[in-house]
């Protein structure tokens, strides 16, 4: 899960890194009060998950409450790469003097946790990593953790004051503790700000979070965002489905993630452009099968009034690829009959099984009118096919 | 021969007495594999499917001798039975529980190759024990020695490949396109989708190098991380036996995670893109589809026959040796590899050459 700036920096302040005061205003003069209430010059920043929102004019000083109804009107109005801003933060505004860029990320291949530091903050890490990859530090930490003195030595080339040198590293040994403790595969300060009287400060937060230990932080569902998910995405949450939006129109139900990208790559790799990935898992049952047709069919009837329409309308033909292990092939045909006995398809299936009680299933799906291939070529250039009737 | 797993396995399940644990136990009493404990904290003294379960891992490794487990315990326990495995003293450890937080399969990680470490220095008989396998993995096969994990049995027959996969049922379909093939398989080997792993593709390369049955190996990849990457580098530098690479997810979009936990573009890198041309630049045949990975194995086994034959025929060159050869063995055995590729070459191409046998014979120019 990837939180918002503002979700983030609650919890930098629960670990004790110093961010400036700061509330989300879904409205205007919402925003109004909250500058008001915090006095001074503030800053408006649209609370949206896409890099650039600042050039996108996302970020916004305000040196009056009035000001900042205006600028928080104006950001509210904006979509940024394709993303309506829907929430803003308005936050004390800091004089910067400086600005550097910190986070501790996952490194996979060492299985320990990375520091990477520039002192050229404020600005895209991808674009400086590809740029200049020289003015990045990285340092992993030990398994035994991380020394004061280790993070003080980090910083002191970059920063000469020996009092921003200790705050600095107080940042980065409370940064390791969101890391760690806060179960994060990404904890990121870009900028870590300098003030001209020398205070070290937490601009921003971006901060992605492992789904694998929800179990152990219950405060993570209130961090959901509901609006940042399609009806198609928060069913297939709800049902343990994996599903990615993409913007083909083919679409693909497979068992297993490896498969269904194997399958969309051979959609394009024939042609045809897939519509979605779509993990059914390794359970057959037929509730899974109906809910995965209704995602990519995008029936949003378990959408809220006023929810996003269906994600893909733009669907014309639709392939279910399985290969029976431990899932039976007969239990993924009666799912399939069942699904479309109560919601028939407007569009044409194609439909590729085989493995274990793969006759079964053939006997099955004969009888309701239907029939299978057994080679994943054979059925990905099929639907190809389909679809393009459908088109022409 | 294979490798991890083979008719010497004794295996104690854990979390047998769950849904899971008890089905696929059977499946695997069913296959051959040798189920000797099961172990459920409270429950032992029960049988499930004739097999005793006892309560700690320690107990049953007494009692029973196992020398292996699997592991099929929900993800907030998973790591905490990783680490019991390990301390009785059980030698392959395959954790197929998916949604183990990455923090703790870090600290199991660690654990398990401290172990390792120390036992490899007091001289352990049989070095790489214990290894972790997993977690978020199908677990492996030695087709007709032993089974541990949830692999359907019959898809698999044995043979001279090695298929070491990221993924599930990718793995399933590419190891039945195999078989069908007429290609047997020496062991399959899933190491698991999710972005921290015990066992990663350079050690499952390494032991089918050393592995007398293995004559090629299929590597499945997928987007995310740079295992792929590694695994080129090294098998440019250590293998001599062919390799046949697929990665998944060439159309997968960068930033979203495609099932896998593990599988995600991050920041740009981690590409299909990437690990296809790192696999080609290493002059290992890339298939662009799951259905070319047969005909390439085929390939690279004939000439891999051809060439031992040459090289044997020869007296002057040494004969490959198997396992890990010394530095100077290796640089004497490449030389006959690049000769067959260009005799190969000079001849017009066989039907449905692939674009990946290609590259490998340009770079041998």
């Amino acid at each position: 899960m990837n939180l918002h700036e503002y979700q983030g920096k609650e919890l930098f302040a629960r670990f004790g890194l110093p961010v400036l005061p700061g509330q989300v205003a879904t409205a205007a003069d919402e925003a109004r009060d909250i500058a008001a209430s915090i006095g001074g010059t503030v800053v408006i920043k649209a609370q949206v998950q896409v890099g650039g929102r600042g050039k996108a004019g996302g970020v916004k000083l305000a040196h009056s409450p009035d000001e900042a109804f205006e600028k928080a009107r104006d950001i509210l109005a904006l979509t940024i790469k394709g993303q309506p801003v829907r929430t803003v933060l308005v936050t004390q505004a800091a004089d910067i003097a400086r600005e550097l860029y910190l986070s501790i990320v996952l490194d996979r291949s060492r299985k320990l946790p990375l520091i990477m530091l520039s002192a050229e903050g404020g600005v895209d890490i991808e674009e400086v990593a590809r740029v200049a990859p020289g003015k990045i530090l990285r340092r992993s930490i030990p398994l035994s953790g991380l020394r004061p003195y280790q993070a003080r030595a980090l910083f002191q080339p970059l920063l000469r004051d020996g009092r921003q040198v200790a705050q600095a590293a107080e940042i980065l040994l409370k940064l390791h503790r969101v890391f760690t403790e806060g179960d994060c595969s990404l904890a990121e300060i870009n900028p870590l700000a300098i003030t001209p009287e020398g205070r070290v400060l937490a601009l921003d937060a971006k901060v992605i979070l492992d789904d694998n230990a929800e179990f152990r932080h219950r405060e993570w569902a209130t961090w959901r965002d509901p609006d940042e998910e399609t009806p198609g995405q928060r069913l297939a949450r709800e049902k343990g489905l994996s599903y990615v939006r993409l913007e083909g129109d083919i679409g693909c139900i497979v068992n297993g993630a490896g498969l269904a990208m194997a399958t969309m790559d051979l959609i394009k790799h024939y042609g045809g452009e897939p519509a979605n990935f779509l993990d059914i898992g390794g359970s057959s049952n037929p509730e899974k099968v109906t809910a995965a047709l209704r995602i990519i069919t995008g029936d949003s009837r378990s959408a809220p009034a006023g929810g996003v329409p269906g994600p893909s309308s733009r669907v014309r033909a639709i392939l279910f690829n399985i290969f029976g292990g431990i899932t039976r092939c007969d239990d993924v045909a009666n799912g399939i009959v069942q699904s479309l006995r109560t919601s028939p398809l407007a569009v044409p299936l194609v439909i590729r099984l085989t493995g274990t009680n793969e006759d079964l299933a053939r006997k099955i799906l004969s009888d309701h009118g239907l029939s299978a291939t057994t080679s994943m070529d054979e059925g990905v250039r099929t639907v190809i096919a389909k679809a393009q009737e459908v088109a022409a | 021969m294979s490798i991890l797993v083979d008719k010497s396995t004794r295996l104690a399940v854990q979390g047998i007495t769950g849904r899971d644990g008890s089905f696929h136990t059977e499946q695997m009493l069913a296959y051959g594999t040798r189920v000797v404990a099961g172990v459920t904290p409270g429950k032992g003294g029960e049988k499930v499917h004739g097999v005793p379960v006892f309560d700690s891992v320690a107990e049953a490794v007494a009692v029973t001798r196992a020398n292996t487990s699997v592991i099929y315990v929900p993800a907030p326990f998973a790591t905490d039975a990783v680490f019991e495995a390990a301390d009785a003293g059980i030698g392959v450890i395959v954790c197929i529980t998916e949604g183990v937080p990455v923090r703790d399969t870090l600290a199991a990680c660690h654990h398990v190759a401290a172990l390792r470490e120390r036992a490899a220095a007091n001289g352990a008989p049989n070095p790489g024990r214990p290894r972790l396998i997993g977690p978020n993995c199908p677990g492996l096969i030695s087709p007709g020695l032993s089974k541990v994990g949830i692999l359907p049995g019959h898809i698999c027959k044995s043979g001279p490949v090695g298929v070491v996969s990221r993924s599930g049922t990718l793995t399933y379909e590419v190891v039945h396109q195999l078989t069908r093939a007429g290609l047997g398989q020496s062991t399959c080997l899933g190491i698991g989708g999710d972005p921290v792993i015990g066992t990663h593709f350079i050690d499952a390369l390494a032991m089918f190098e050393a592995d007398p049955q293995t004559e090629a190996m299929v590597l499945i990849g997928e987007i995310g991380g740079s295992d792929e990457e590694d695994a080129a580098q090294f098998i440019r530098k250590h293998l001599r036996k062919p390799v046949v690479a697929f990665i998944a997810g060439q159309t997968a979009p960068p930033g979203q995670r495609m099932g896998h936990a593990g599988a995600i573009i991050s920041g740009g890198s981690g590409t299909a893109a990437e690990k296809m041309a790192a696999f080609e630049a290493a002059g290992v045949p890339v298939a662009r589809i799951p259905s070319e990975i047969s005909a390439l194995i085929g390939e690279v086994l004939e000439r891999r026959r051809v060439r031992l034959k040459r090289v044997s025929s020869q007296p002057s060159t040494k004969r490959l040796t198997r396992g890990t050869p010394p530095a100077g063995a290796r640089k004497r055995a490449t030389k006959p590899r690049g000769r067959a590729v260009r005799t190969r070459a000079a001849k017009p191409a066989p039907r449905g050459a692939a674009a990946g046998t290609r590259a490998r014979a340009r770079r041998s120019r």
